[in-house]
């Protein structure tokens, strides 16, 4: 151990050294580098500087501010704006446009397409499909068999005030649950199980007289003398083979037995203006729309030849990807072990992983 | 200085007592702020505890390890709010302990999903989420039908959250166990839901929530858990607590 006072010098560099001592072994004290030494005083006094412009101390009633004002929240709100900003050439005539100019407007319709597409899958495919294709008990969006309407109007409603979805304004109609209020006897509700399903199929060809009548005294109030349904209480059509629960005998049974009910929440709240709106264009132009705007027109005016099957784009978009992964393959087991190209190939199904995350609801 | 410090190692208890002071003085910094918790959370309108039957889903929450896979936190960043809403205020979880703000995102977040989808999805998707989005791998949680909520010791919990702050009264701790039933029963409606939205607020889901109403199933508190996140604060009229002042509006690009 060192004395104190007189500093211990090694003997065979004549370099001091730190005194500390262990079986015979001793440290070197050779001093930092002297940049090192610089750079690391320079650091500290930098340092300060974030002290003052960045919320920095914690004080008892909070902490300091700062005097740039910086937080994320004034962060995200000037992220928001760029945004805005970019979609401000349209967004400004979006706002003040009806419909009706919407549709006749290419750049606006696009607008709105787009913003609706980005919007319906991240808060509608979850029940309704991807492509609006829906699932039991969740309509179909992309055809023309509507239970509350299929104008731009109609469909603004439910998206704004849902269906059954507890909002004041929401759509709501109850059917009976004709079998487990014992309103009809279980052998009635198969009469006109019958005649329903002999509506749109054979099979309830053997229906008789009695569920015909069941149906006028129980049934017709809200679909209709001729079952083609009511949109004023979201009754389905009956006389079509669209069935939203499903069309064989049992789950027709078991709908008139326990009635349904489905609910749509209102977006009103959750969605603001804009994309409501946008959402309303998207869904009207998913291939079903009624009134202004409706594209059923335009595609009769196309040559039959001339309509491609609407799931071919997706197909094609597949086959291309396959086609790109496999070559990419490939391209790795021809040049036996190439490690570049090895990269291209993770970053695919990393992407592919990325978009099933922002999918899986 | 470096001889004194000699002094330091060649003696433990001064140098145990340098040491104890060193760290209470940086405890000192970093806990003091928070003994003041009103300095790190703002109250906000609406916030309230769970209902008996919600902290009851909140358990089943945790019992099933949810938070491994789901968030329940809206960051303050552009894409988050577009796709979830609203960031998330520390006020929201100020009644859930632990917090389920989580750091992985399997799924996608959890802390506005209330009222965005309808019961009968919520059910269905639990008891088999490939049923309703085809690319889920999300397990399968279809028992929870089968369970009995465990609201028999409810009470018991919510005295114990009491004692860390949750604001329950006695009267809510009495009848935890009629609240929890009433919320999702609706054979004795008419008895005690009553009583529960008095105790709890107009505003609660109170209905069936499994489409059984048989039984109060671990379903049901689920749901009506998940159908409560992020409905507490009405953002249209809230915008003066924000900490920046201002409400961040939801982008629609």
């Amino acid at each position: 151990m060192s004395d104190q006072h007189n500093k211990d010098i090694d003997h065979i560099t004549g370099v001091e050294t730190t005194g500390h001592e262990w079986d015979g072994l001793k440290e070197l004290n050779n001093p930092a580098p002297r940049w090192w030494v610089w750079v690391w005083i320079a650091t500290i006094i930098w340092s300060i500087g974030y002290w003052v412009i960045y919320p920095a101390w914690p004080t008892l009633s909070g902490n300091t501010k700062g005097t740039l004002g910086y937080s994320q929240y004034t962060e995200l709100e000037a992220s928001q704006a760029e945004i805005l900003a970019r979609q401000d050439q349209y967004l400004s005539s979006f706002e003040q446009a009806s419909y009706d100019q919407i549709a006749n407007d290419e750049e606006l319709n696009a607008f709105a397409y787009a913003g609706g597409n980005a919007l319906f899958k991240n808060n509608c495919a979850t029940c309704h499909g991807a492509g609006g294709q829906g699932a039991v008990g969740y309509p179909n969006l992309t055809d023309d068999d509507w239970l509350w309407g299929g104008e731009l109007a109609d469909i603004e409603q439910t998206i704004r005030y849902g269906i059954r979805s507890g909002h004041d304004e929401a759509r709501i109609s109850q059917m009976p649950a004709f079998g487990r209020d014992e309103l009809l006897e279980k052998e009635e509700i198969e009469s006109v199980v019958g005649y329903v399903l002999s509506l749109s199929s054979d099979e309830g060809a053997d229906a008789s007289s009695e569920g015909a009548e069941i149906f006028a005294n129980n049934c017709a109030s809200c679909h209709g003398e001729d079952a083609k349904g009511g949109r004023d209480f979201g009754a389905p059509n009956l006389s079509d083979a669209i069935w939203l629960y499903g069309g064989d005998r049992e789950t027709v049974y078991e709908t008139v037995y326990n009635s349904r009910s489905g609910i749509m929440p209102n977006w009103e709240g959750k969605l603001d203006e804009n994309a409501i709106r946008q959402l309303t264009v998207y869904v009207h132009g998913l291939g079903g729309g009624e009134g202004v705007g409706a594209v059923v027109e335009e595609v009769a005016e196309i040559a039959p030849d001339v309509i491609e099957d609407p799931m071919s784009d997706a197909i094609e978009a597949v086959e291309n990807v396959v086609e790109e992964v496999s070559e990419e393959v490939s391209e790795v087991t021809d040049s036996s072990v190439d490690a570049s190209a090895e990269p291209s190939v993770e970053e695919g199904v990393e992407e592919e992983a990325v978009e099933d995350d922002t999918t899986t609801e | 200085m470096l001889h004194h410090h000699a002094k330091l190692e060649r003696n433990s208890i001064l140098m145990l007592l340098f040491v104890i002071v060193t760290v209470l003085i940086g405890g000192i910094v970093e806990i003091i702020p928070l003994f003041r918790s009103e300095t790190v959370i703002e109250p906000v309108e609406g916030v309230r505890p769970y209902t008996p039957l919600e902290l009851a889903g909140f358990n089943i929450y945790i019992r099933e390890g949810c938070y491994n896979c789901h968030s329940q936190q809206i960051r303050p960043l552009r894409d988050e709010v577009a796709r979830y809403g609203h960031y998330s205020l520390a006020a929201e979880s100020m009644y859930d302990h632990p917090f389920q703000w989580g750091s992985k995102r399997t799924g996608p977040d959890l802390a506005r999903v209330g009222g965005r989808y309808s019961d009968d999805w919520h059910v269905a998707h639990l008891a088999d989420p490939r049923s309703v989005v085809p690319e889920s791998i999300m397990p399968t949680y279809s028992f929870l039908m089968n369970n009995q909520a465990e609201l028999n010791d409810i009470g018991e919990h919510m005295a114990v959250l009491k004692m860390i702050g949750v604001p329950y009264t006695d009267e809510q701790i009495e009848n935890a166990y009629a609240d929890g039933m009433a919320q999702a029963h609706t054979e004795d409606l008419d008895e005690n839901v009553g009583g529960l939205l008095e105790r709890y607020g107009d505003t609660i889901n109170a209905r069936v929530f499994d489409g059984n109403p048989s039984m109060v199933s671990e379903m049901d508190a689920l749901v009506a858990y998940l159908q409560v996140l992020g409905t507490m604060v009405d953002f249209s009229a809230a915008q003066s607590v924000e900490p920046a002042g201002e409400v961040a509006t939801e982008s629609s690009e």
